[in-house]
């Protein structure tokens, strides 16, 4: 199969063809350029969903219960799960499928398994083109499991319409949720393993760090009036104006319970996201921060590749090591010979 | 640190019904050691599961482990099912509780080497490396 073969096939859904296209633009293969700009037009259809949380809380499992949700309600479903790579091997074990699998023989949903590669952010660096082909593929949803995060890991948030953030009770004290990093970036909460003690206190903990960031209108207690009377006018205006407030969602992953609401939510902050003129919003600054990060990284490869300011570099670098000039000079020198 | 480009890409399957997946799991974290992408999808597969799921992830290979018995018979449906799907450019290699004289059968049905007991991982690795077929 040449590639506009292989591109015309993935566009129809064949499963062979969406799956050599992934690895296509997964491995950067020659010509993927191309491939890009064929699929490109046909995406933006899909509803992205982002599922992140830290390590064991649950995602793929709850992801492969919302695969079985949105699949009973004649939805098409792509998945694509992110596990780590080593650092050190560049190997990876990819698990997330494991819970998947019943889903294999269903041609409604495809399923693809993503090592990070060497990026951090809890995503790898071609995560965002594998969700375009899902997208372009014809699949209603696209469904992103995230690695296991800690604190810091937001790239999907610039990558997802909605963001389901999963916690599990037992990780840690109130002070973890007002922390800033992933606590911000949820759209729905999913409180998973809700037959856990401690249940209770998680929820109320988001609940308290929604108030306080003026975003949660669930009751109208003491806490919502202070939050009322400390919020920014811009905070203030956007309460009035109807935007989302995250719901906080208990579910059992295991047994399913919870799961169709959870997809409830997903539609609904969709919905209001089209009615608030926001969904062109998100996906702007997602097509500005992929755009900037593919100039970025051309213009990091040609500097490695240029022997000219190779040389240059390795030269202010010395000069830095010796103590001659600072860094930041340094930086913008090596900036002017590039540009010039 | 890390090779940019192409990854030798592995599902590792326990198809069949035995419930022992520990020598699975000893090649699947051999592989990823060897620097490999391996896809591990766990006990109690069907041929039709393994083979769907190696054509969704575009893998370089497909590695199964039996101990039940069963191998002549789930082994070449996989590799059947892969020739009907047109992916009979996946290298297919078993291992597990494999009597000697099932071996040639198996390696005409297309299974390109079985592994059985003793085997080290390294000679695993090795063979992968130099067989696949992409």
């Amino acid at each position: 199969m040449d590639w506009q073969e292989i591109v015309s096939r993935a566009l129809s859904r064949e499963v062979r063809a969406v799956s050599r296209l992934i690895s296509i633009v997964e491995d950067r293969r020659a010509g993927f350029e191309d491939v890009y700009a064929a699929i490109y037009p046909r995406t933006g259809r899909a509803h992205v969903i982002g599922i992140t949380g830290p390590p064991g809380s649950g995602k793929s499992t709850l992801v492969d219960k919302i695969a079985a949700e949105y699949r009973s309600r004649g939805k098409t479903v792509g998945i694509v799960a992110v596990d780590p790579t080593s650092p050190f091997t560049g190997g990876a074990l990819l698990g997330d499928r494991l819970r998947m699998q019943r889903h294999s023989l269903d041609n409604g949903v495809f399923i693809r398994s993503m090592g990070t590669r060497g990026h951090l952010g809890g995503l790898s660096r071609a995560t965002s083109g594998v969700v375009d082909v899902l997208d372009a593929a014809g699949y209603d949803y696209v469904v992103i499991e995230t690695v296991g995060v800690g604190q810091s890991e937001v790239e999907i948030a610039s990558l997802a319409d909605t963001v389901a953030l999963v916690q599990v009770p037992g990780l840690g004290d109130d002070i973890q949720v007002i922390k800033a990093g992933v606590m911000e970036i949820g759209d729905v909460f999913v409180v998973n393993k809700k037959d856990r003690p401690g249940v209770e206190r998680v929820v109320a903990e988001i609940r308290m760090s929604l108030d306080l960031a003026g975003k949660y209108s669930g009751h109208h207690g003491p806490a919502t009036a202070m939050a009322a009377a400390t919020a920014t006018a811009t905070a203030t205006a956007a309460i009035a104006a109807n935007a989302w407030h995250p719901p906080i969602l208990q579910t059992m992953a295991e047994s399913g319970e919870g799961v169709a609401e959870v997809c409830e939510a997903c539609d609904a902050h969709m919905r209001c996201l089209v009615t608030d003129n926001a969904l062109v919003e998100r996906r702007f600054r997602r097509a500005r921060s992929e755009t900037m990060k593919i100039a970025s990284d051309l213009i990091w490869r040609g500097l490695a590749d240029d022997a000219r300011t190779l040389g240059a570099a390795e030269g202010l670098a010395w000069k830095v090591a010796r103590r001659e000039i600072d860094p930041y000079a340094a930086g913008r020198d090596l900036r002017e010979l590039v540009v010039s | 640190m890390m090779d940019e480009g192409r990854k030798i890409r592995v599902l590792v399957a326990k198809p069949g019904l035995d419930g022992h997946d520990r020598g699975a799991k000893v090649v699947a974290r051999a592989l990823r050691d060897a620097g490999m992408e391996v896809i591990y999808t766990g006990l109690r597969q069907t041929p039709e599961q393994i083979v769907a799921a190696a054509i969704q992830e575009d893998v370089d290979v497909v590695a199964m482990s039996i101990l039940s018995g069963a191998h002549n018979y789930l082994f070449p449906r996989v590799t059947q099912l892969l020739r009907e799907r047109g992916a009979d450019d996946v290298l297919v290699v078993g291992g597990g509780i494999i009597p000697d004289e099932d071996i040639p059968g198996l390696q005409e049905c297309g299974i390109a080497a079985v592994f059985t007991p003793g085997t080290s991982t390294g000679d695993t690795v090795k063979f992968i490396r130099e067989n696949i077929k992409r």
